[in-house]
């Protein structure tokens, strides 16, 4: 198995850039204590973790504008249509798209509350891009590696239903605010069977550390096989986080314009639809890092390419739902999360359980 | 949540057409509607007082852009009744296959606007790529895509060719394999399904009691069809039927217009084998009698009519419309109340908004 070592990789590029760059430059300057307080160990390690985290949005922020991408082309062609048309295979229509949504005019509503208002994009924004901080691309590549990381990814995921309960009620205008209290309401009716879920996966594994779910699959099989059931309801559910046709209800374009986001415009629109597809990667990679074996692969391709390879596969699922499906209903969403994922998760739940009872794993 | 109205429209993806429906909600269940219409109010009835007989007919086709020639056809029977016009047999196959090409894509037109109101937008682009077949079918025939100025007082514009009426089979052949793919993408597809069915009920009594006509009607399980009911044209030669569905809900009538394209196309087959030989078009008189004339048509949305009266002159002295769904309209309220609001757009969308004939 290969992979990228992320963090001996920054240690070196740190060390070589405080103490063989700006060092030396600054003890030849005869500036010794400048020079002594960036070579030190603090500074070293806050620039690595800086420099990390550099890396892991940029990673993550080209798999975002690349399943932008893959979204617009892969829909375009099942609707029979060409998608985007822009650059080599119309990969350059998000970047054209992003620069225009820069020239637009920021428009607060008059009598919108004005700091709500203007936090919750940030607030949106923040926690979605803080998911891809929790999430490990493989052995090595990784920004946090918490002994409760799966918590940790669910944590921040569910912070973005309350901002968009906010930001529709910040806006003051009926169709955010309706779209609002629908985030509310949609966040009860599919957290509970995604959490059971990601139980079977617990019990089975006896972790919550993505590293040691990702090694207990490579040892024994990917999850997805003994908890078939889990991982359909995980992915039905992982949809419903990410806002994702069929259960896009905050943001309905054909009733409410468009939900909880119609007063943001410009740039902050911009951002916000970036941000939905950073959910959803978030997304695709919790579905590969619980069920699909995580970064599990023959090792003559790298372990990071091997998970990108996966999420991508599954985010053409989530794609191909969307062409097929229309949106729920608010009462119906409830009752599929509550009739029909809820006593299927649990049911899930017990044959975990009775694998581990029995001790066929 | 306490109880507020909102405005769907007039600037509002649900509306299509330029019109408002204002709801009143108590959370996410409607409580009250009241559609609001006349944004589009042209005048029309008083304009076309002003033109001579056949200026009116380019007029009427800007009735409604969805389904034009039905309206000039309307028109031109009620000018016919006015004049006592005997129209060629040819003319009367002609303008019955026109009518029902018209109606496949006014009924495509409308499937593809479900789509957005459900929140799938696949079935909008499929509709419309085979829409487009039947523009070009159109504009084979007679020169234009959507206002097609084809019919005439006393018959039609020109002749079919051999070329069309080959082209037009093909198309229909082509049609039906690709009305089996939109019902494995609508009725096969259980979210769908659990979007329209038990959805708005529509009862026979109250859809009769606020005259609903056209699919609407026969989705609540009514049989009844102009083409039926008081044959114009050649309708009672061929062989069809209505289509009436007995559910009363959104399904019955997605269900209704779906079994009417496939209808529309055994109605074309049947025409084109039945169709003589023979002149297109009479002379109709410049002047029309001191009189009155009225026709009545089955429209893809329902029963549309005109009166019009004659005083002799080579304009008419008035013109009244009767459009289906404005008569449609009234029955939202019925509907709509009682529903959620993510509904309200699909039950408006099903009953097949076209604001240019409603407002005039």
């Amino acid at each position: 198995m290969t992979s990228i070592d992320l963090w001996g990789g920054m240690d070196a590029l740190t060390n070589w850039l405080m103490d063989d760059v700006l060092g030396a430059l600054f003890n030849w300057l005869g500036l010794h204590g400048l020079a002594d307080f960036l070579m030190s160990d603090t500074l070293g390690t806050v620039i690595m973790l800086l420099l990390i985290g550099i890396f892991v949005f940029i990673v993550g922020f080209l798999v975002d504008i690349t399943m932008i991408w893959q979204e617009r082309k892969m829909l375009g062609r099942l609707m029979d249509r060409r998608g985007t048309m822009v650059g080599p295979l119309g990969y350059f229509q998000n970047i054209a798209d992003g620069l225009k949504t820069f020239l637009k005019e920021t428009i607060i509503p008059e009598n919108a509350d004005e700091g709500v208002f203007n936090l919750v994009p940030v607030l949106y924004i923040g926690t979605s891009v803080l998911l891809l901080g929790t999430l490990p691309l493989s052995t090595q590549w990784y920004m946090s590696n918490s002994e409760l990381g799966v918590l940790l990814t669910f944590a921040i995921f569910c912070i973005a239903p309350f901002v968009i309960l906010l930001g529709g009620w910040a806006s003051n205008n009926k169709y955010t605010l309706i779209g609002g209290m629908r985030a509310a309401a949609q966040i009860i009716s599919y957290e509970i069977p995604l959490f059971l879920a990601v139980v079977s996966v617990i019990i089975l594994t006896g972790s919550m550390n993505y590293g040691d779910i990702v090694a207990w699959q490579q040892a024994n099989v990917w999850l997805g096989i003994p908890l078939i059931i889990g991982f359909i309801v995980f992915f039905i559910g992982i949809i419903a986080e990410a806002e994702r046709v069929p259960f896009d209800l905050p943001e309905a374009e054909a009733e409410l314009v468009e939900g909880w986001g119609t007063e943001y415009g410009g740039f902050r629109f911009g951002l916000m639809m970036l941000t939905d597809y950073f959910r959803g990667y978030a997304g695709c990679a919790v579905v590969v890092l619980l069920f699909l074996g995580g970064w599990d692969g023959p090792g003559f391709i790298p372990e990071e390419i091997w998970f990108l390879l996966k999420a991508f596969i599954v985010f053409a699922v989530m794609i191909w739902v969307r062409g097929a499906l229309p949106r729920v209903r608010t009462d119906q969403i409830l009752s599929i999360g509550w009739k029909r994922l809820l006593p299927l998760a649990a049911i899930n739940v017990f044959i975990a359980i009775a694998l581990k009872a029995l001790g066929v794993f | 949540m306490a109880k507020m109205w909102i405005n769907m429209g007039p600037q509002h993806p649900m509306t299509h057409g330029l019109w408002n429906l204002r709801i009143e909600v108590d959370g996410e269940t409607v409580t009250n509607s009241e559609p609001v219409i006349g944004y589009l109010h042209r005048g029309w009835e008083k304009m076309v007082e002003d033109r001579t007989y056949p200026q009116i007919i380019p007029m009427a086709d800007r009735l409604c852009y969805g389904s034009s020639y039905t309206w000039s056809h309307v028109y031109c029977l009620a000018v016919e009744d006015l004049m006592e016009l005997e129209v060629p047999e040819r003319a009367k196959y002609i303008r019955v296959i026109a009518d029902e090409l018209q109606r496949i894509a006014s009924h495509l037109m409308w499937l593809a606007a479900i789509g957005p109101d459900l929140g799938n937008l696949t079935i909008f682009l499929y509709a419309m790529r085979e829409r487009e077949l039947f523009m070009d079918l159109f504009q084979s025939l007679c020169g234009a895509r959507m206002t097609y100025n084809y019919t005439r007082i006393g018959g039609v514009r020109n002749d079919t060719t051999p070329e069309w009426e080959r082209d037009l089979v093909r198309t229909l052949d082509f049609f039906e394999k690709r009305m089996v793919e939109y019902e494995d993408l609508v009725d096969r597809n259980v979210v769908f399904r659990m979007r329209m069915e038990g959805l708005a009920p529509l009862s026979a009594a109250d859809a009769i009691n606020l005259g609903v006509t056209g699919p609407s009607l026969r989705g609540s399980g009514v049989d009844f069809d102009v083409r039926q009911d008081d044959p114009y044209e050649v309708y009672e030669n061929l062989d069809w039927h209505p289509c009436v569905q007995p559910d009363c809900d959104v399904y019955a009538r997605y269900r209704v217009r779906m079994d009417e394209m496939r209808m529309s196309v055994q109605i074309i087959r049947d025409a084109l084998k039945k169709m003589p030989k023979g002149p297109v078009r009479v002379k109709p008189p410049r002047y029309a009698p001191e009189g009155t004339g009225m026709a009545r048509m089955e429209d893809p949305r329902g029963e549309s009519l005109m009166y019009v009266i004659g005083d002799g002159t080579e304009k008419p002295f008035r013109l009244k419309v009767r459009s289906p769904f404005f008569v449609t309209l009234s029955a939202a309220p019925v509907m709509v109340n009682g529903c959620k609001v993510a509904d309200v757009p699909s039950i408006m969308g099903m009953i097949d908004v076209c604001m240019g004939e409603t407002d005039r």
